[in-house]
């Protein structure tokens, strides 16, 4: 059986259309319908779905099932992968097996270290990290081989995503890994969300400098915050986020019930100054656990209708 | 050098329980140095034992000894006689330790009064850091004389993560972060080239994943 059907998302970004993702996290049970719920939301308003690898390391529906049956509703998955629960060999047969179920677009990542999930006395795995996770796949995919140099039969044509996060330590050095990244074999970059716009400019900069935006698409993250307590919270407790003062203030500064569209009315504003950017080819929106705010988004934001 | 830490009175004290006639066998190499299983520690541990089983009205009796090294025969044979006068030893050595002893005497109890920790160095007065995961293939010459196996929660050999905020690790506030310290001292060596350097998946071989390791010196072999 041959499997041609290319990533929609690849086809979109090199046509050079200004790419919307989000994201989707599996439920903690067997309910495919809750998968499919969230799916159904999205419709129409974005081009792929990002599907969580165990997000947070909390035990989920595993990624390659909830893409697979967002596949089933038509809809485009990003099948998120991290190297914290698996060894190399069990990434490898499933990232054949993602294949051979239809997912197209894979989003390479280290993941959450498990002390911050609800299993904190897990076994980390790590055997290899992200940007080997990267080479891998694009290894199995350019070159038809796995790690150990197999001809593969019928090699998994991924489109691969990697994340970046230009607000974590130490700045300078986070274009290097991000130009390490793209030579590992990233065609795509999702980053952190973006609320700290003064610094992520400056990444940006650097990124064209180095010519790095001609080799990679690179889409914004966003996530409305919903209160001034889930800014203050991300801002202390969520590794790797950084929230001005000046955003917190602003959704302190709204009576409470205003919150949610002052949330909404930060993302939108975010959104409009990332396409102003050079070199930024698309957004991410993650909106934690509130997937029915995405398509208000998109459409607020002037991104709709999405292209077929 | 080893790291242990001795296990909490408790816990030695319902292991022990079963016997009469205990040895306490201090190691007086590693874990005398981080003050787990001394000669002092002997003594000390010896002293609360007797006094809590005194209380108890329990009948046992606890002699004391240290050797140089439980790892090697030549130092074990020193503790032999004491050995043989009890029906039980708790040994204050690294785990190395207690297995060498069970391992030459077959009907003896050998029990273990420490936790072994890690592979590491004396920070300051009273703080131990671990260093290093015995991999068997060190890699330290790469990335500054700072390994990322052990110090980064991760073992990210591409790093850092996005965890990574103001030289501080994502896991705890105590860590800091691997990555920071291998760019800092990168940058101290004029070797940031190296961060650029793609470092390929490691192998894990010569590590205890390949199994339990043996290493054979035949230029030593008589």
């Amino acid at each position: 059986m041959k499997m041609e059907h290319m990533s929609k998302l690849e086809q979109i970004l090199s046509r050079g259309e200004f790419a919307v993702t989000t994201e989707c996290g599996p439920p903690r049970g067997a309910d495919s319908e809750v998968v499919i719920k969230k799916g159904e939301t999205l419709r129409g308003y974005v081009d792929a779905v990002n599907v969580t690898d165990n997000q947070t390391a909390i035990v989920r529906m595993s990624s390659i099932s909830a893409c697979t049956h967002l596949l089933n509703i038509g809809l485009e998955p990003v099948m998120q992968m991290v190297t914290r629960d698996r060894n190399r060999i069990a990434l490898q047969s499933d990232i054949l097996g993602a294949y051979s179920l239809g997912i197209r677009n894979i989003l390479c990542l280290s993941g959450d270290h498990q002390i911050f999930g609800s299993q904190p006395d897990a076994l980390n795995v790590f055997d290899i990290d992200s940007m080997n996770l990267i080479r891998t796949v694009k290894t199995m995919r350019d070159e038809g081989k796995d790690m150990s140099g197999f001809d593969l039969k019928e090699p998994p044509k991924m489109y691969i995503g990697a994340a970046a996060n230009p607000f974590a330590d130490p700045f300078e050095y986070r274009v290097i890994r991000l130009a390490k990244k793209i030579d590992a074999g990233t065609d795509f970059i999702q980053t952190q969300c973006v609320y700290n716009m003064e610094r992520f400019t400056e990444w940006m900069r650097l990124a064209r400098e180095e010519g790095l935006t001609e080799k990679v698409q690179i889409l914004a993250g966003v996530t409305p915050l919903k209160s001034v307590g889930m800014a203050r919270y991300m801002s202390k407790k969520v590794a790797g986020i950084d929230i001005p003062e000046a955003i917190t203030k602003r959704m302190g500064e709204v009576p409470k019930e205003k919150a949610i569209d002052e949330g909404i009315k930060i993302c939108l504003e975010t959104i409009a100054q990332l396409r102003d950017i050079k070199g930024v080819s698309g957004v991410h929106i993650m909106a934690i656990e509130w997937e029915e705010k995405v398509g208000e988004i998109v459409e607020s934001a002037g991104l709709l209708p999405r292209p077929l | 050098m080893i790291v242990g830490e001795q296990k909490p009175l408790a816990e030695i004290k319902e292991i022990v329980g079963p016997y009469r006639k205990l040895l306490i066998l201090g190691c007086g190499t590693c874990v005398k140095t981080c003050f787990a299983g001394g000669e002092d520690e002997v003594a000390t541990l010896a002293s609360a034992l007797r006094l809590i089983f005194k209380k108890e009205g329990q009948n046992i009796k606890i002699e004391e000894f240290t050797i140089e090294r439980q790892c090697e025969n030549e130092f074990i044979q020193e503790a032999s006689e004491a050995i043989g006068r009890n029906d039980s030893v708790l040994s204050l050595a690294c785990g190395a330790g207690v297995q060498a002893i069970a391992r030459r005497f077959a009907k003896i109890p050998v029990l273990p009064g420490v936790n072994t920790t890690f592979i590491g160095v004396l920070e300051s007065q009273g703080v131990f850091t671990e260093e290093c995961s015995g991999c068997g293939n060190c890699e330290l010459a790469i990335f500054g004389g700072v390994c990322p196996i052990t110090r980064c929660s991760k073992k990210l050999l591409n790093g850092p993560c996005g965890g990574s905020r103001h030289g501080i690790c994502e896991v705890s506030p105590d860590t800091e972060c691997a990555w920071q310290l291998i760019i800092e001292r990168l940058e101290a060596l004029g070797q940031v080239h190296n961060l650029r350097c793609y470092i390929s998946p490691k192998d894990w071989s010569s590590s205890n994943s390949g199994g339990p390791r043996r290493l054979v010196r035949e230029d030593h072999i008589i």
